[in-house]
């Protein structure tokens, strides 16, 4: 039977992203090796028309196939950021692919594949469902971690992401079935219901136990995130920027969705689980990164931390709770986005610059690189007036509303910790004496693009940041 | 919200805070080796943005005890913030003294900055931004943006221009900051959290009339989490230890703007957010908080006593002044509280002009080290006059400012009651002339010890012009006292109103404040021969 035309509709973006995908994987082989680049403008456009075909998804707000997907704006919310994410990625790792001698088509189809499945996820009604956009999304990122064949290190790192992360899935699935058996259902609401009519038995708990495992290990919260560093930092930097942004938003919103939608009625059992949680994804990042001096690594061990902000805002099990993570995630993935992009800048051919200091007078050397490194770093560390405190700030005052007050305070503490890492780098940058052996190399069109448009929205996110929150809040509310 | 039906009242306070950003667009269009132009664009808009405050004067009622020249907008809806201005008889003259200042580190900058001259002024702009905006926002969050963002420049300027060990206390400087106002914005969070918005205005009157309330328990916590904050500012003691790292490193302009400036906001906090929102915890902290600045007072004269670092020493000098203001402002006296701010300014102009005089001996032979110098009346006799000046002047000496304002202080403190306090507050007034007449004699009297300094240049013309309108102030300031201090008058009433309603503390004392310049004037003979005492001791070799 063919599906309605609405339901297509709802679906629009993946439809979009995989015929874009499947296009490059078809015409990459004609290509020839000199011209790769085209795949990689061709994914570009795809990413386009995935965003423009959002419109569809908003016109035909409501559920599809049967109930399996949602399309609220929550969902058009998770899209958006997924979306741009992978836009602006592909036109930052232009550069990285070339001087790395990985220019093939495949990547991008990867990166268009990977942003279907966090579509996927972003409006999965159903556990099943989510458990495909899960799939969709990893299997796709697992190789692309591991994209530099040639580099131990990568393969090293796509490896321990592949076996950590089908644990974490089958962990996953195993929480599934414990649910289903609780409740004979996958559905959410169902679920819910199931659990109003009958509460929570051990059954349930384990499962829904499981299941934060699962999510947990793609959120990165502790005490499931060991394999951050390691995976962050073999990984080709372009494909990190969208681990730390893209799988975390979608897992985010997925986590969102089963915990409230879901779980909402067991809330007593999970809130204690996420505050520990929350604090020791905090203190972990934080603690960890202040003995790094491998910039990569640091920027690896941050989103550990800022997985723990956003924890703090989810404790808080409120719409405003909800339209904090949302502004978190966005916000997050502006910053961390272009840190990571002048990562791989700097880092050259073969990444071998990304110690600290490497950065050594790169105020000097390319004053408008580190202004724009500084920004983001500052806007991590949460500096008023950029994106970064705006996020922290609502988390908080989130929390704060529902008188979660000490993990607050532990919050607060940890983010001055995180500061100092941060002007670590900046200090590098401008205090140091500049590097005279070695500069980094000109910048090149498109990841100059990149680089203004997430300062840009780093900047406007921070000062201008009512539009987004209103999109934030209603999401939040069109998740009930 | 109360706040919210305010008309507003022009653009001006909008048009001060955001000038300089716009002087620093400009800035950063010119080239960065042009450096003539650089420098030359910096003054003209710090000047510029000089005349524009003194614009405040002319619209400023001095009838009212309540915020003027207000400005409020919607900024981000969904979190009820708004973006409000004003300012009252507390900020007025620090918005001043900020622009005031702001040109005198400009020139003071003029030759003594060679690399990234470019960044270097427009981090100056940024920063005065920053400290306008924290003066003149009524928002909460609005306040904790200006206050964090102006951290930024400063850590910079501390980082990049600054001398010796200036890493190290740059970044002590911004840590120790940043983790003192952390907790004031969870504090920030759990006030709007009970009253809806972060408007200072509005909170502050639904807690006057009673229709939001914080149990003392909470009342005393955020007490603390927004007295933190300011202790560190300040620096209260013992949390003055950043103080003289960052002062001693900076660069003269940093120093000055540092001294002058940022420590206000410590004080000025006090008096914006602790008394008015928290008046029942203000009253019972105060003890502690008074003997802290006192002890403040006594151990950092102390320890200037012993600097051998010029530089290090006026910074001590520091701490030991702002204990004065911190203890003026908590025993809740309407004329310690207006001596209190009126010393802010003083301070501010005098310390400023120390570290001016500090910088200029700086250029001549990059070292403070004070036995480096010896003798120096002779190859510069008016560079010497000035620092005597204004050693003077924060040693107070009647006729200068700092006297009105420490006998303010101290009157307002013997007059309620506070005795013991009073004394010890005042044994500091004398070290102080002890610290600053003996640094003025190592480096200026006696015979020329480093044969280097014979030759020393005197002040340049730019330098004399510098040390003559900072003069021209300490003089202006000491004399015509009541120009300032009736400006204040209304706010500090209303303020100290306010916080006795709450505190159920007495008003009497009130009806039976004397007329500051009176009283400041008729004792002065006895001030006098207090100094001459110790000018004595001091002459004895």
């Amino acid at each position: 039977m063919f599906p309605p035309l609405q339901d297509l509709y709802r679906i629009a973006p993946e439809i979009v992203l995989c015929f874009f995908g499947i296009l490059i994987m078809l015409i990459d082989p004609f290509v020839p090796a000199g011209r790769k680049r085209s795949m990689g403008w061709l994914a570009f456009v795809g990413t386009l028309v995935a965003l423009a075909s959002l419109r569809f998804m908003f016109t035909h707000l409501g559920s599809a196939y049967s109930g399996l997907l949602r399309v609220d704006v929550f969902s058009l919310f998770v899209h958006g950021i997924v979306i741009v994410v992978a836009a602006l990625a592909i036109l930052g790792s232009f550069d990285y692919l070339d001087h790395e001698n990985i220019q093939r088509g495949e990547y991008y189809a990867l990166l268009l594949f990977a942003t279907a499945g966090m579509g996927i996820l972003a409006s999965a009604n159903e556990l099943i469902t989510a458990f495909v956009g899960l799939e969709i999304s990893s299997i796709s990122t697992y190789i692309l971690v591991g994209f530099r064949r040639t580099v131990l290190k990568s393969n090293e790192s796509s490896l321990k992401y592949f076996l950590l992360g089908s644990f974490a899935t089958a962990f996953f699935l195993y929480g599934i079935a414990l649910t289903y058996g609780a409740t004979r259902s996958t559905r959410f609401e169902a679920i819910n219901q199931a659990i109003a009519a009958h509460g929570s038995g051990a059954l349930l708990i384990l499962g829904l136990g499981l299941i934060f495992v699962g999510l947990g290990f793609k959120v990165v919260a502790a005490p499931f995130q060991i394999y951050t560093p390691d995976v962050y930092e073999g990984a080709p930097t372009p494909v990190t920027a969208v681990l730390a942004c893209g799988p975390k938003a979608a897992a985010f919103a997925v986590m969102l969705r089963i915990f409230y939608s879901a779980f909402g009625n067991a809330s007593h059992i999970w809130f204690w689980a996420i505050w520990v949680s929350a604090v020791l994804t905090m203190c972990i990042g934080n603690f960890a990164a202040l003995v790094q001096s491998n910039v990569k690594r640091l920027l690896a061990y941050s989103s550990i931390a800022h997985a723990g902000y956003i924890l703090v805002a989810f404790v808080a099990a409120s719409e405003i709770g909800v339209a904090a993570v949302l502004f978190y995630l966005a916000a997050y993935a502006a910053m961390t986005l272009g840190a990571f992009l002048i990562v791989a800048h700097v880092g050259g051919t073969g990444e071998r610059r990304l110690d600290v200091a490497d950065y050594a007078g790169l105020g000097t050397n390319q004053p408008w690189v580190a202004a724009c490194f500084s920004l983001f770093l500052l806007s991590l560390l949460g500096l008023p007036a950029t994106a970064g405190f705006l996020g922290k700030f609502y988390a908080f005052s989130a929390a704060v509303d529902q008188r979660i007050v000490w993990l607050v305070v532990i919050a607060a503490i940890n983010s001055v910790i995180g500061a100092y890492y941060y002007l670590k780098v900046i200090v590098a940058m401008y205090f140091w004496e500049p590097n005279k052996e070695w500069t980094p190399s000109p910048m090149h069109a498109p990841m100059f693009i990149v680089l203004l448009l997430t300062a840009i929205g780093t900047i406007y996110l921070g000062i201008l940041p009512d539009r987004v929150m209103q999109w934030a809040i209603a999401s939040a509310q069109s998740l009930h | 919200m109360d706040g919210a039906l305010v008309a507003n009242q022009g653009y001006l306070l909008t048009v001060l805070t955001f000038f300089p950003l716009l002087g620093t667009f400009a800035l950063l269009l010119l080239k960065g080796d042009d450096h003539v132009w650089i420098r030359r664009l910096t003054l003209v808009t710090s000047i510029i943005e000089f005349i524009l405050s003194l614009l405040l004067l002319r619209g400023f009622d001095i009838s009212t005890g309540s915020y003027q020249l207000q400005e409020i907008y919607d900024w981000i809806p969904s979190l009820h913030i708004h973006y409000h201005m004003g300012i009252d008889g507390i900020s007025l003259f620090l918005v001043i003294l900020t622009t005031f200042l702001t040109p005198l580190a400009v020139l003071c900058s003029w030759n003594s900055i060679h690399e990234h001259v470019k960044e270097f002024f427009a981090m100056l702009l940024v920063l005065e931004m920053g400290m306008v905006g924290v003066f003149c926002s009524l928002d909460l969050f609005l306040f904790f943006l200006f206050w964090e963002v102006m951290l930024i420049p400063m850590y910079f300027l501390i980082g990049i221009w600054g001398h010796g060990r200036k890493i190290y206390a740059a970044l002590k400087f911004i840590l120790y900051t940043m983790l003192g106002s952390i907790l004031m914005l969870v504090a920030i969070l759990w006030l709007s959290r009970v009253s809806g918005t972060f408007d200072l205005v509005a909170i502050q009157s639904m807690l006057s009339s009673g229709q939001i309330s914080l149990s003392w328990h909470t009342e005393l916590l955020m007490f603390l989490a927004f007295m933190l904050a300011f202790a560190i500012k300040v620096p209260l003691f013992p949390l003055h230890t950043w103080l003289p790292d960052a002062h001693t490193e900076a660069p003269t302009a940093g120093s000055v703007i540092l001294a002058g400036v940022l420590l206000k906001m410590g004080t000025y906090g006090m008096l914006r957010f602790c008394l008015p929102l928290f008046p029942e915890a203000a009253h019972r902290a105060a003890p502690v908080i008074a003997v802290l600045a006192i002890i403040g007072i006594v151990y950092a004269a102390l320890v200037a006593m012993v600097q051998h670092d010029l530089k290090r020493l006026v910074a001590y000098t520091s701490v030991s002044h702002l204990g004065f203001v911190v203890l003026g402002i908590f025993v809740f006296n309407p004329v310690a509280m207006e001596g209190a701010i009126y010393q802010m300014l003083n301070h501010g102009v005098s310390t400023g002009m120390l570290f001016l005089v500090c910088g200029m001996l700086y250029d001549r032979r990059h070292t403070y080290e004070i036995k480096e110098f010896g003798g120096l009346l002779k190859p510069m006799p008016i560079l010497c006059a000035f620092f005597l000046f204004a050693c003077l002047s924060s040693l107070a000496l009647p006729m200068l400012n700092g006297f009105i304002g420490e006998f303010m202080i101290l009157i307002g403190v013997f007059d309620s009651h506070h005795f013991a306090w009073a004394s010890w507050a005042a044994t500091g007034a004398i070290l102080s002339a002890v610290y600053l007449l003996w640094a003025y004699q190592r480096v200026a009297m006696e015979k020329v010890t480093v044969e280097k300094n014979e030759k020393l240049p005197d002040a340049t013309p730019r330098e004399r012009l510098i040390l003559i309108v900072a003069s021209l102030v300490i003089l202006f300031m000491g004399i015509f006292s009541p120009m300032f201090t009736h400006r204040m008058d209304a706010t500090t009433t209303a303020l100290l109103q306010q916080v006795s309603n709450k505190g159920g503390y007495q008003v009497g004392a009130l009806r039976s404040r004397p007329a500051p310049h009176a009283s400041a004037v008729a004792s002065s003979a006895h001030e006098l021969a207090l100094r001459s005492v110790s000018l004595e001791r001091q002459a004895r070799p």
